[in-house]
């Protein structure tokens, strides 16, 4: 009885990239990949996702580690601002960090007055937005860890004398590092395909600031054989990733 | 101001992120409020006309609709605004138009090469680069040269869509390379970036920069008057629609369409 509307459901989200497959022309794969454009964003755009992830591994466990262990009031409250960027549309969150840390913006007109530092249109905003859009995947898969992690080793440790930071870094980390990994994969492959907040907020510049979204978006409007190659490729990284993952990426958030 | 807007931004977000995914103008809001199932009091069918034209036209050709939707009774006009490869693309993937309108004579050359246009398509305005700039022109850019300096924050349209190819024609003229820091999808996506300041300065049309008001300032530059962007329309190939799209073409092209696009600064054909 549920096998139809299953099969649907397969058919429907395999279905396009199946296409995707068949369209491609593979005969002038090589030739059209070996481009210097292409190779050039998707170096930029492996090397921003990664900046990003590390950035969110920087920011966003300790983050999560208060979501999940502290008590204050308004945690809640915090939790759901924290992940907003999941549900915003990502054109949205380009605008906010524009208004935010642009040249005009609240905090970026101080940081250009003062510092001379302008951050849109710069390799940095591309890694920013991507860190913005990609973090609260990392959060809420490192705090789903640590909800689920066993307390009773922690307090063991530390009725035998471990300080906090002992036990933090010997016990705790290493209990949800399958959590940790996983949304560190997660939120660099969101990164990697991050489109609307990337090319509002660092624009667009081939060789510069072009990432492989952006470029597969411009290759539409003049070569959509390019698109779709440069659409292959993305596509190949994503199963990668989720081939590494295999069914670990729904383990974090149990 | 950017206070206020990031307020702005960020309450209407909280409130429900639905608002937060409409395309700015992407639909004429006045046709969208008339729904075009409702027959209208003196009893025509409703008939509705998509409109598929180039950003640049956005403020021209939501007058036009306005008033072309005045003059024809129990018509609603759509509009959707985008650079004008974009269009031509969605065209392509079957996305259901009836008038097409591009901002030059190349990318409405590849519509009808791909037999997406059912008449000969007809230029009925004209459009020439002009040089934005914020009102207080913090980077002093008083020519097309300063477009090349470094130092500034430039932001041009990629050279994919129809002002990226005028700009370089322009460029090529003067004799020199840009220097860009962006190159947006379409020219109204380099007007927001001069007008929220990130930019110092950017090429679009004159249009733009009239309809931008006092948020930016336009400086003209002698090669501009050699790169003329001319502007085709043409019915779309297989309109459900197609007498009525001929109408709108003739009613861009009349003395009131002339009149409303001269207003906003483009030329004559």
């Amino acid at each position: 009885m549920l096998i139809l509307p299953a099969g649907l459901a397969v058919a429907f989200l395999i279905g396009p990239l199946i296409g995707l497959l068949i369209v491609a022309p593979w005969a002038e794969l090589p030739a059209r990949l070996a481009t210097p454009e292409v190779f050039a964003a998707l170096r930029l755009s492996l090397w921003c996702a990664t900046a990003a992830t590390v950035l969110c591994l920087l920011l966003g466990v300790p983050l999560a580690w208060i979501l999940a262990r502290a008590e204050f009031p308004g945690r809640r409250v915090l939790r759901a601002l924290v992940t907003l960027p999941l549900v915003l549309p990502p054109v949205v969150g380009g605008v906010a960090l524009l208004l935010f840390l642009g040249r005009r913006g609240l905090v970026g007109e101080h940081l250009h007055t003062w510092f001379g530092v302008s951050i849109p249109f710069t390799v940095l905003a591309v890694v920013l937005a991507e860190a913005f859009v990609a973090m609260p995947f990392l959060v809420l898969s490192v705090e789903g860890a640590l909800r689920g992690a066993d307390r009773r080793f922690e307090e063991a440790a530390a009725t035998l004398g471990a300080s906090r930071r002992l036990v933090f870094r010997r016990i705790t980390l290493p209990s949800v590092a399958p959590g940790v990994l996983a949304g560190a994969v997660l939120c660099w492959a969101r990164a990697l395909g991050e489109f609307g907040a990337t090319i509002t907020f660092a624009g667009s510049l081939p060789g510069e600031t072009q990432t492989m979204p952006s470029a597969v978006y411009v290759a539409l409007q003049t070569s959509p054989d390019d698109a779709v190659v440069l659409s292959l490729l993305l596509l190949t990284v994503c199963v990668l990733v989720l081939v590494s993952l295999r069914e670990r990426w729904t383990g974090g958030l149990r | 101001m950017t206070r206020a807007l990031f307020g702005l931004a960020l309450g209407l977000c909280v409130l429900g992120s639905a608002g937060c995914g409409a395309v700015p103008g992407s639909v004429d809001g006045a046709a969208a409020d008339r729904s075009s199932s409702g027959s209208p009091a003196d009893g025509v069918p409703a008939r509705q006309l998509t409109v598929f034209a180039a950003a640049s036209l956005t403020e021209g050709f939501t007058e036009l609709a306005r008033r072309f939707e005045e003059a024809n009774p129990g018509v609603s006009v759509r509009s959707s605004f985008a650079g004008s490869g974009t269009l031509v693309q969605q065209l392509e993937h079957g996305a259901p138009a009836d008038v097409l309108a591009t901002a030059d004579v190349v990318t409405m050359d590849r519509a009808v090469e791909a037999g997406l246009t059912g008449t000969e398509p007809v230029v009925f305005a004209t459009n020439r680069l002009q040089i934005a700039v914020p009102p207080d022109d913090p980077a002093n850019v008083t020519r097309l040269a300063d477009l090349a300096a470094p130092g500034n924050t430039i932001a041009l349209c990629a050279v994919e869509v129809p002002c990226g190819a005028a700009a370089e024609e322009a460029f090529d003229r003067a004799g020199f390379e840009p220097a860009p820091d962006t190159r947006e999808q379409d020219v109204k996506a380099v007007l927001t970036k001069v007008v929220l300041g990130e930019a110092d300065a950017g090429l679009v049309y004159r249009t733009d920069v009239h309809s931008a008001g006092e948020t930016v300032r336009g400086i003209d530059f002698t090669e501009a008057d050699e790169v003329v962007n001319d502007y085709p329309i043409a019915v779309v190939a297989d309109s459900p629609q197609a007498r009525l799209a001929r109408e709108f073409l003739d009613f861009a092209r009349s003395e009131t369409g002339h009149e409303v696009l001269a207003d906003l600064g483009f030329g004559p054909p």
